[in-house]
């Protein structure tokens, strides 16, 4: 769909799985630091932050399958994948634009169309967490639930204890990756324009 | 015969004190059978009989560990009557803490100890007088309790903390248990001063292995259990915000 340089990009699912989404991994991040602040100094009551924890958790896990479901049956899909041509040049100088071009008069180099909705940077970075950390992250929690089940020794060493550190140093590099992202959502038209299209699924061209 | 004359040889054989015969420390008479029913009554040597200012079993610190015991709740309601031998057996005993490599089998076997009474009814009864209590009943607040009960030996909440003994002997009563996650789950966890400070300690001996240079705070949790990714993480953090920062501060005067 395309109306006066509008293209509308997000539809209702995937607008409802975003929010979903995001207040889910934004309880999860807060609730995760405070139980990795200690058991008496977090800042949330410990069991609190564990129940809240395991509950977010479970919602962000259901969401993910909206997301996954979404994008087998719905051509959405089609904007994550990655070529191999160009396989590293497109990215570099996307980051290039980011950090020198943009401030030198340099034009976007990708600019979105209805044929790309991500620049070469951001699917990469969108399929690194959605494809390899959310699924990672999901797995290992849920192992945590049920710790019964993880293999009790990996080389001598405690499987719940690589399982643990996996699983908050992915939490860690995703809450880097959310930071970057709200950060980067306000490059656009005017630093709101992006999160208008969060709500509205159009996107200023 | 009754069964609980019957030794288990085998344990015996694998017991520290294998080198013995029976004679060794029963009366000499017992090599005759029918046994007399007298010698029943024979009075036996207790364990600091033969341990205390002994040089080959100096390690084991009996002395220090009997002035730990007679603080305990043991010895303060029972008594001479709770001698060692109520929960080391003489004829079985392995000093597994020292010897085993898997944490695992060091907590079951000690935890068979107080549980031998503790989760017996017909033990426990003859010992106190009382019914025994129920041991998953009580421990209801604790959270993952199997797991809990394979991987934590009953004294690491169950007694006070002796940092130079293995093993503090002074078990205390229930009001005075640890009750608090944080006692075991955070960076000066006590567990650190029992069994897992000497497995710690051991296995870095044995090999030096990476894993347990970088770690040594399995019991708290995420990934500050490794303080080195803590530090790496707390740096990361920083030059993000600061990236974002300076790329913000040239977007806004870009932009005049």
């Amino acid at each position: 769909m395309n109306s006066n340089n509008k293209l509308y990009f997000y539809p209702l699912w995937l607008r409802i799985w975003h929010g979903i989404n995001a207040l889910g991994i934004i309880m999860l991040i807060i609730t995760g630091l405070s139980m990795n602040a200690g058991v008496e100094s977090s800042f949330i009551k410990f069991n609190v932050a564990v129940n809240m924890h395991n509950i977010s958790g479970i919602v962000v896990t259901l969401n993910y399958l909206l997301f996954l479901i979404g994008n087998i049956i719905t051509d959405n899909s089609k904007f994550y994948i990655v070529k191999p041509k160009g396989f590293l040049k497109r990215p570099m100088k996307q980051a290039y634009y980011y950090i020198w071009g943009m401030f030198h008069g340099m034009k976007a180099p990708y600019p979105l169309s209805e044929k790309r909705k991500f620049n070469p940077l951001q699917k990469y970075f969108y399929v690194l967490v959605m494809y390899l950390a959310v699924p990672i992250i999901i797995l290992t929690g849920f192992a945590l639930l049920f710790p019964e089940l993880i293999f009790e020794k990996i080389y001598n060493i405690s499987g719940v204890l690589i399982t643990a550190v996996l699983h908050s140093a992915l939490g860690f590099i995703i809450s880097v990756f959310l930071i970057i992202h709200i950060y980067v959502s306000s490059i656009g038209k005017s630093p709101l324009e992006n999160f208008k299209s969060i709500i509205t699924g159009w996107h200023h061209i | 015969m009754n069964p609980y004359y019957i030794l288990d040889t085998v344990a015996m054989r694998q017991g520290v004190h294998n080198q013995f015969d029976c004679t060794d420390c029963h009366s000499y008479e017992y090599s005759t059978y029918p046994h007399k029913a007298e010698l029943k009554l024979e009075p036996l040597a207790t364990c600091l009989d033969c341990h205390a200012g002994d040089e080959a079993t100096a390690k084991y610190q009996f002395e220090k560990i009997d002035v730990e015991f007679k603080k305990s709740i043991h010895y303060q309601v029972y008594g001479e009557n709770f001698t060692c031998s109520k929960c080391h057996s003489q004829h079985t005993y392995r000093p597994i803490a020292r010897t085993s490599a898997q944490v695992t089998e060091i907590v079951k076997f000690d935890n068979n100890m107080c549980l031998a009474c503790h989760n017996d009814m017909k033990e426990y009864k003859l010992m106190s007088g009382r019914n025994n209590p129920q041991i998953r009943q009580i421990h209801d607040w604790l959270p993952n309790q199997e797991l809990h009960f394979d991987n934590v030996r009953c004294i690491e909440c169950h007694t006070e903390v002796v940092d130079g003994l293995m093993v503090s002997h002074n078990i205390e009563g229930r009001d005075k248990a640890s009750l608090k996650c944080a006692e075991c789950h955070s960076t000066n966890s006590r567990l650190k001063a029992s069994l897992y400070k000497y497995q710690n300690l051991q296995k870095r001996a044995q090999d030096g292995s990476l894993k347990n240079v970088l770690s040594n705070e399995s019991y708290v949790i995420g990934t500050h259990q490794i303080p080195i990714l803590k530090i790496i993480s707390y740096i990361i953090f920083f030059a993000v915000f600061a990236g974002i920062v300076v790329h913000g501060f040239f977007r806004m005067i870009n932009k005049k």
